[in-house]
């Protein structure tokens, strides 16, 4: 055993030692709350249930069934033919018949109203790894992003860490729920301006996280025709796309581009992940879709970071090249979305709490300003810390989502049993009568 | 038009480097036994093709591998949901003792320093981000491989400083290298950060002695700057002595452990590179971390972790594949450089990885590097065969070149050597008896391993052997 010497501090770099990975936001406090006391229907009927978690779990008993009925997704159970082949490719451009069944299947959720083409998609190791590495690409160390406020508090982490590019907010308030307006965007532009900070892009997020709302068609053209103007890059992270509980309502940048015949197409980049659609996030599965050919071989080369382990592409491009599977999942995943989503507006509404029109996600933007002692972000965090000790729900205070507006809070619906949601609703009842009483 | 930035539109992907230019010519013309019998042999890729009939055996027999099996689906959905940035505990486990066996059980490795990256080059871009600042500097010696200028520098702003070694010691890493490059790179204000290590060696095949090992822990500490050692070909090690991992020396003498990372994968051990399963691990606490933060750009898949867990902690299949690993990069390494030696080609004395460092320094023109590109073009156009110029390996001496030898069936490895014998008598640079004499050369010693000494006969393997069907995996599906 070796003596025990004062050793002098070894540097670490800049990035390692500063906070921009964000973990000690609220978003992840809760969290913490929760794994130490987790809910559990019949052992811990008194935990903490797990409400900030956007994760999907309404549709696999429909993924469970397609592995029953096609074994060729399991390839390596009779004889292993393939296994070979899939365990030595590593080409970074990725399986051609998963990015084409991965084209499909964005085109699908699209309603057949945009056309992809698999040779500009890109595959990265989720959307996490996608969008840190278009902002690689799109901006240098220094340079900002436009985000409109609330946001994904996993932006903070993944544009901004290893990157160094700053994220300048976009304010959007309850007064037009949540719309993004060109005053809005030219504010948070000017700020920039103010900062010396050099814009780059704007990007949003549509469907919206925390919103669980999708951005309207006029908002989207007001978008883009701000970015032509200002001669900067729009991503447009669609994660949430085939969540959305009725098909016509979603509208993808892609489709604005396609009626303006592909004109200041090469601006825009569109991000896409199978974790929340299809309820996969182990599998890591991101996409970057670029109608600009330089960003889409640079990305193409960086993904080499990142790349999706190609035994998941093989059963993926299996599953989802199945036509019939996919029409069928995309249908059932929404029907099913939209019925959780009727389920926790109406328990809400009975407590006596309204929530911002939705109908995209896996969670709803709930109302509690009214709640509040005062308009703070104090008392946000005061009542959050009240909702998480003794109501024992874990749900995202909106000041973790950057939202200028305190009292709200995102609420995620879609990662438990309906009976599980029945008690959180149950639970939320009784604070709101026990409030009215004192 | 929106302007991209300095990293997307600069040179640091790297692919303008010769290392790239060979696979071209190969993808336009790829070798097939009997579709393309003329086209280029693919002998630039260091995979190991050798025992993938060993795993597929395995996979038959354990259908719970797979979360898709009937066997294997209640797990589907756990694993599915699985995003945690720790890892499957079975897989890091499994991870941790595997890279224990493969040094023998000498050492252990504690699971919860296992952080999880996309690949080797995902693990080697993430520790760079965790130590070092753009502007300062990694001391690497050369040759090396050609991918660390891109995973090292490309998105961190970090610098390389060669360390040059050369063959008048057989390219071996003195004190006296390292510390001229670290004073060199100080006198230019580059402040150097850490050392990196390749070992086994990509390209030489060689590893390290305990004493060389222990002169470099004592140089780092020394300077107090970080030693990553990349350890991806450990057990690729087929011939005795045994391997001698950075984990074992930091046992043996003082050291600071918080300067101490190890740079880990299962794409060339194991021969899973399209499964992306890189690790990183660190005895520095804070590296750990941080690192583990940083691993959500690069998980592993989870269907992919539960796979590997089921597999890696199966002992008597780890024993048994890790020895028959070995044996067959022994069979194929020995035979590859007799042949060669016959013909008159001579290589640095390895005993590990999957490629020899060929020396082609006497059929160079003059003594440059222009003349090794010219000789390369030749191997590529005339000879048929990729092959990697030391050059892109940042060799300083003009000459070498690595060729692979574990990523193709016999009957490939044949036609190379048949190749290659050709080119060399055509060029009149030996005389070389024809193939019957040379099987007949029974008075030929060969230097062995008591533990896997062989007869001749078993080296000399029948043309006729032929697999059914190429194992060349086409760059594009």
């Amino acid at each position: 055993m070796a003596i025990e010497i004062e050793q002098p501090r070894v540097g670490l770099s800049k990035v390692a030692v500063s906070k921009t990975h964000g973990e000690d936001s609220p978003y992840f406090a809760g969290w913490k709350a929760y794994d130490e006391n987790p809910y559990h229907e019949t052992s811990n009927q008194s935990g903490v249930i797990q409400m900030g978690l956007a994760e999907n779990q309404v549709s696999f008993d429909l993924l469970e069934k397609y592995l029953e009925e096609h074994s060729e997704a399991s390839s390596w159970g009779k004889g292993a033919p393939g296994f070979r082949e899939n365990a030595l490719f590593q080409d970074y451009h990725g399986l051609k018949s998963f990015r084409q069944a991965m084209a499909n299947f964005m085109e699908q959720i699209r309603g057949g109203r945009a056309k992809f083409d698999p040779d500009r998609i890109v595959l990265t190791a989720g959307a996490t790894a996608a969008n840190e590495l278009l902002t690689f690409i799109l901006a240098d160390p220094g340079d900002a992003l436009l985000i409109p406020t609330p946001y994904y508090p996993g932006f903070d982490r993944d544009l901004r860490w290893r990157t160094g590019v700053n994220i300048v907010p976009i304010h959007c308030d309850s007064s037009n729920n949540f719309q993004i307006t060109p005053e809005a965007m030219e504010a948070a532009y000017q700020s920039a301006e103010s900062m010396n900070l050099k814009v780059r892009g704007i990007l949003i997020t549509n469907p919206s996280n925390p919103l669980g709302a999708t951005i309207q068609r006029s908002a989207l053209e007001q978008i883009l025709d701000f970015a032509v103007n200002k001669n900067i890059h729009l991503v447009s992270d669609e994660i949430y796309s085939g969540s959305t509980f009725s098909s016509s309502e979603f509208i993808s940048i892609a489709e604005i581009l396609e009626t303006r015949g592909y004109k200041d197409a090469e601006r825009v980049h569109i991000v896409y992940s199978l974790s929340k659609d299809l309820g996969l996030p182990g599998f890591r599965v991101g996409t970057i879709y670029s109608y600009n050919d330089q960003v889409v071989t640079t990305a193409r080369r960086m993904s080499s970071f990142t790349l999706i382990s190609s035994q998941t592409q093989h059963l993926l491009a299996c599953m989802l090249s199945n036509k019939e599977f996919s029409e069928n999942y995309i249908k059932t995943n929404r029907e099913r979305l939209s019925k959780r989503y009727d389920m926790i507006i109406k328990g809400l509404k009975k407590a006596g709490i309204e929530c911002l029109k939705g109908n995209a996600g896996l969670f709803c933007w709930m109302n509690l300003s009214p709640l509040l002692e005062k308009p703070t972000r104090e008392s946000e965090l005061a009542l959050w810390k009240v909702i998480l000790n003794e109501v024992k729900l874990n749900i995202s205070p909106g000041s973790s989502c950057h939202c200028s507006e305190p009292g709200w809070f995102r609420v995620c619906f879609a990662n438990m049993s309906e009976q599980t949601l029945e008690i959180a609703l149950e639970r939320i009842h009784k604070f709101m009568e026990q409030r009215k009483r004192n | 038009m929106a302007a991209i930035s300095k990293i997307a539109t600069g040179n640091g992907h790297g692919e303008n480097s010769a290392y790239f230019d060979g696979w071209k010519a190969y993808e336009i013309n790829p070798f097939h036994p009997t579709d393309r019998p003329d086209g280029v042999i693919q002998m630039g890729l260091a995979e190991n093709q050798l025992c993938f009939d060993f795993i597929e055996k395995w996979l038959m027999e354990h259908p719970e591998a797979s979360i898709c099996t009937a066997e294997g689906v209640s797990k589907f959905k756990e694993t599915a949901l699985f995003q945690d940035y720790h890892g499957i505990p079975e897989f890091r486990q499994a991870v941790a003792k595997f890279m224990g066996k493969v040094r023998g059980d000498r050492v252990k490795f504690d699971p919860d320093r296992i952080v999880m990256s996309g690949g080797a080059t995902g693990a080697h871009e993430m520790v760079a981000f965790c130590l070092a600042d753009p502007g300062e500097a990694f001391l690497v010696p050369t040759p090396y491989y050609p991918g660390f200028d891109r995973d090292l520098r490309w998105r961190t702003g970090v610098e390389l400083v060669p360390v040059v070694c050369d063959s008048a010691n057989d390219f071996k890493i003195t004190i006296d290298s390292l510390q001229s490059a670290y004073h060199k790179a100080q006198e230019a204000n580059i402040k150097i950060k850490g050392l990196l290590i390749t070992n086994p060696s990509n390209p030489l095949g060689t590893f390290m002695d305990k004493d060389t090992l222990k002169n470099i822990i004592n140089f780092v500490n020394e300077k107090n700057i970080h030693l990553i050692g990349d350890e991806i070909y450990a057990a690729t090690v087929f011939m005795e002595p045994e391997f001698v991992s950075i984990s074992e020396v930091i046992e043996e003498v003082e050291c600071n452990r918080d300067l101490i990372h190890i740079v880990y994968s299962l794409s060339k051990d194991m021969g899973f590179p399209g499964f992306r399963v890189g690790i990183v691990y660190s005895y520095n606490d804070t590296v750990t971390s941080c690192a583990r933060k940083m691993s959500s750009f690069g998980l592993v898949s989870s269907q992919t972790q539960h796979l590997i867990a089921t597999m890696l902690s199966n002992d008597e299949f780890i024993d048994n594949f890790v020895a028959e690993s070995r044996e067959r990069l022994f069979k194929r390494h020995k035979y590859f450089t007799w042949t060669l030696s016959q013909i008159g080609i001579c290589s640095l004395k390895s005993n590990a990885g999957l490629f020899i460092w060929m020396d082609l320094r006497k059929l160079l023109k003059e003594k440059t590097f222009e003349a090794e590109m010219d000789l390369w073009r030749v191997i590529i156009d005339e000879v048929k065969l990729n092959v990697s110029p030391g050059s892109s390996f940042h060799c300083h001496e003009p000459g070498w070149f690595r060729v692979c030898f574990a990523n193709m069936d016999n009957y490939t490895m044949e036609i190379a050597l048949s190749r290659i014998r050709n080119f060399m008598v055509k060029n009149n640079e030996t005389m070389v008896p024809p193939r019957n004499k040379l099987l007949r050369r029974t008075s030929l010693k060969l230097s062995l391993s008591r533990s896997l000494s062989r007869k001749m006969d078993d080296f000399i393997m029948s043309p006729s052997i032929m697999s059914p069907q190429s194992p060349l995996v086409q760059a594009r599906t």
